[in-house]
């Protein structure tokens, strides 16, 4: 089996040397940088620039800069009309964004982290993602609820949930998970454009990397495609599939496992619902293994969802069970260490890939 | 005012121009009849934080007509639809209105189609003062094509957005906020026209109800909570709801206003005097005192909390109907016969809905599929074997 794997290896060995984007960002000065808050800001800025509709909404959005300064600029640049500072107050203020959408305005409301989302969760759900079928058509709900999703670092149980299989199992919503500034800045415009409700989950510690973005990307034309999910890495050996953050971590381990050998096919998600399921059971058909990488609770996850998904579609291309990696089954602790075993680290996902190529035993593998 | 309340109501104005019988050719027809009359309200206002209007409301014989007329019609259309629901034609969760006509029917008598409406899930009379048909309530309610919804919504969700109204909530509480939005919209686009957005005495507790209260008042939104006070959330009196059910007041820094709410002249001074305050001053709550003749739903019988005789009491002391019928009687703007031939006449309209409504057929199945979003994006959708049953949304 060994062999196997090396002579694939060597079929493909030159067109690997072609480096992967975000891999090489910080040796690369050809193309321009950004941070995803730079993405984020200025996708922000040209969207509210072109629709006079458009406006935001949320706790310390205004005056404070936004708590993570990703609205930064944008209160002096449009004035309190249109960038509205909250009273610390979820369900209403969410709740007047969705009537603000009902009537035709385009309203971006800003949860400052999405554990908060929960207190206004029967607004997202009840108001806005079933509005559209249960009126058959005539009260679409054009809004964006957005923020920074899952675990950051030290920030406790009550701070650090992922709440992307929560909204992504629900009929009317629309799911986005951007990792990179190009994802970010073609994501968030496209979301905002969109007439149906979307959830936009972002990630704290996303917001200080940069990434290289082209001209095309700086453009404020620039918008990506909901429902489609991004190759980040060509593979042959094995698909990961990954959001947010843990598409960095999934690249990561691709690096490593390369030198194992394996090749690994990573699948940036951008969408969990509409979920492009096309592209990963393609891949699946291409690599006949995959893993599953998101950093939520592991039950009624995003990657029971897909290893579902390939089951269905793809079940005879299997040549090793679908691996999840996911999040502790636990609340999260604050001890660093802790914490550290509570998240999915590269190397489980390495890990992983090895198991289901065949590589290694599992530790916790039953007598 | 009345007569562009009258050009405004597209339905209706055809029927009301129709004289009523050949007796009524005679006289002046009453219909359109709008010499002002001033009635005095059955109570005074009550206020809290503002000085009440005056319990002298003008009116005239045409608006008077048009109060009898559309609150027969709805009174019949609610009793009509409970024996549907007994037939089983209508299934599910099914609130009736009958009692509470005069606040639907007094508040468009006050405002225009630009301003909106909000509700809960006692919306069907809500509907109606809005403009939708008879056809597209029973169809709905049976789960046809031909109702507002299409089928796809039920009782609870009744929508019609042409003219401002946003439902049809069957989550208690969350209309509140939702009207907040939709008068924060107008204030944006600087439409010059108000929200009311519609509450009971059940949901007037609700927490999100003060988070949307505090911030309309800190924005100036032209909004106008209207606690419908039936005195019940479902089977729970309001002393054992509310330490204070005395909702006009709940507003605290918000004015409020209590208004008998079984009194069609009262509810629209009272909704004229709000839109007025709304406009200039942000968010006043009206408090309606009201009263529903059936329980919560179809499935409470609405006798096991409160008293036949309350019940009973109510319909003879207070009920909407008779009370602008006396006025009509009274003011010698129409005859008992006139009146009665009204009924007999809205009582027909509601018997050809309903078997307008029965020969609509139910959605199709590939109906299960539409309207999941406004851009479909050509996902993916299953149903219950997405082996056997899947589709693409457009």
């Amino acid at each position: 089996m060994l062999g196997v794997v090396r002579q694939k290896m060597l079929g493909q060995s030159l067109p690997k040397i072609r480096p992967v984007v975000s891999v090489l960002r910080s040796y690369s000065s050809a193309a321009k940088q950004m941070t995803v808050r730079d993405a984020l800001n200025s996708a922000l800025d040209e969207e509210m620039s072109a629709d006079p509709k458009v406006f935001l909404m949320g706790e310390e959005v205004g005056e404070y800069q936004g708590a993570y300064k990703i609205s930064k600029g944008l209160l002096e640049k449009y004035g309190p009309e249109r960038v509205r500072d909250t009273p610390i107050t979820e369900a209403g203020f969410a709740g007047i964004g969705v009537g603000a959408a009902y009537y035709g305005l385009k309203p971006v409301v800003e949860f400052m982290t999405f554990n908060f989302s929960m207190q206004a969760i029967d607004h997202i759900i009840n108001s806005a993602a079933k509005s559209n079928y249960m009126s058959a058509g005539q009260m679409s709900v054009p809004i964006v609820f957005r923020g920074p999703n899952g675990a950051a670092a030290g920030v406790g149980a009550q701070h650090s949930q992922c709440y992307a299989a929560w909204y992504a199992s629900c009929p009317g919503l629309k799911v986005l998970t951007p990792y990179s500034s190009e994802d970010a800045r073609g994501l968030l415009k496209a979301a905002i454009r969109d007439p149906d409700p979307v959830v936009f989950l972002e990630n704290e510690l996303l917001y200080g990397e940069s990434f290289p973005v082209s001209d095309e990307v700086l453009d404020s034309s620039f918008c990506l495609p909901i429902g489609k999910a991004k190759i980040e890495r060509v593979g042959r050996d094995v698909t990961i599939t990954a959001f947010s953050r843990m598409v960095g971590h999934a690249l990561k381990a691709a690096e490593i496992l390369e030198k194992d050998g394996i090749d690994a096919e990573v699948i940036n998600l951008r969408s969990i619902r509409p979920l492009d399921r096309s592209t990963i059971n393609a891949s699946v058909r291409k690599t006949n293994r995959l893993i599953t990488v998101e950093e939520g609770f592991p039950q009624h996850g995003v990657g029971a969802e897909i290893c579902a998904s390939v089951v269905e579609e793809s079940f005879a291309y299997l040549d090793a069970p679908v691996e999840r990696i996911a999040g502790a089954d636990i609340p999260m602790p604050y001890a660093a260490n802790l914490e550290r075993i509570a998240v999915p680290q590269v190397e489980d996902i390495v890990r992983a890939a090895k198991r289901a190529c065949y590589r290694s035993v599992p530790l916790a593998a039953a007598a | 005012m009345a007569l562009s309340y009258l050009r405004s109501s597209s339905s209706r104005s055809a029927n009301l121009l129709r004289p009523l019988s050949s007796a009524a050719s005679l006289r002046r027809p009453i219909s359109t009849d709008t010499t002002p009359i001033t009635i005095e309200t059955s109570v005074p206002f009550t206020s809290h934080q503002c000085e009440a209007p005056s319990r002298s409301v003008e009116t005239n014989p045409s608006e008077l007509l048009t109060f009898f007329r559309d609150m027969a019609l709805m009174r019949r259309m609610e009793i009509a639809a409970d024996s549907l629901y007994k037939a089983k034609l209508i299934r599910g969760f099914c609130h009736l209105y009958d009692g509470q006509e005069a606040v639907a029917v007094g508040m468009e008598a006050a405002i225009t189609k630009k301003d909106c409406i909000i509700t809960a899930y006692r919306d069907h009379c809500t509907f109606v003062g809005r403009g939708g048909t008879l056809l597209e309530v029973f169809a709905e309610l049976m789960g046809r094509q031909a109702g507002c919804s299409k089928g796809k919504g039920g009782s609870m969700h009744f929508y019609k957005k042409d003219s401002n109204f946003y439902g049809g909530h069957g989550i208690v509480g969350a209309q509140v906020p939702l009207g907040c939005g939709l008068a924060f919209a107008q204030k944006y686009s600087k439409d010059e026209s108000v929200t009311f957005a519609l509450y009971g005495d059940g949901a007037a507790n609700q927490g999100q109800l003060f988070e949307a209260l505090n911030i309309s008042a800190l924005w100036d939104l032209p909004a106008i909570l209207v606690c419908e006070n039936n005195h019940y959330g479902m089977g729970t009196a309001e002393w054992r709801a509310a330490k204070s059910p005395a909702y006009y007041k709940r507003g605290d820094y918000v004015p409020g206003l209590k208004v008998d709410g079984m009194d069609a002249l009262a509810v629209k001074q009272a909704c004229k005097f709000a839109k007025e305050h709304a406009l200039k001053n942000g968010p006043i709550i009206l408090e309606m005192d009201t009263y529903r003749y059936h329980g919560h739903s179809m499935s409470d019988p609405g006798s096991t909390y409160r008293t036949r005789d309350e019940i009973s009491g109510v319909r003879q002391e207070r009920d909407p109907i008779e009370r602008v019928r006396k006025l009509i009687l009274s003011h010698d703007l129409a005859t008992e016969k006139e009146l009665k031939d009204i009924e007999k006449e809205v009582r027909k309209e509601v018997d050809d809905a309903i078997a307008q409504a029965k020969e609509s057929p139910m959605p199709e199945p590939s109906e299960l599929f539409s309207n999941v979003y406004a851009k479909g994006l050509g996902a993916e959708s299953f149903g219950a074997d997405r082996k056997e049953l899947r589709a693409t949304l457009a």
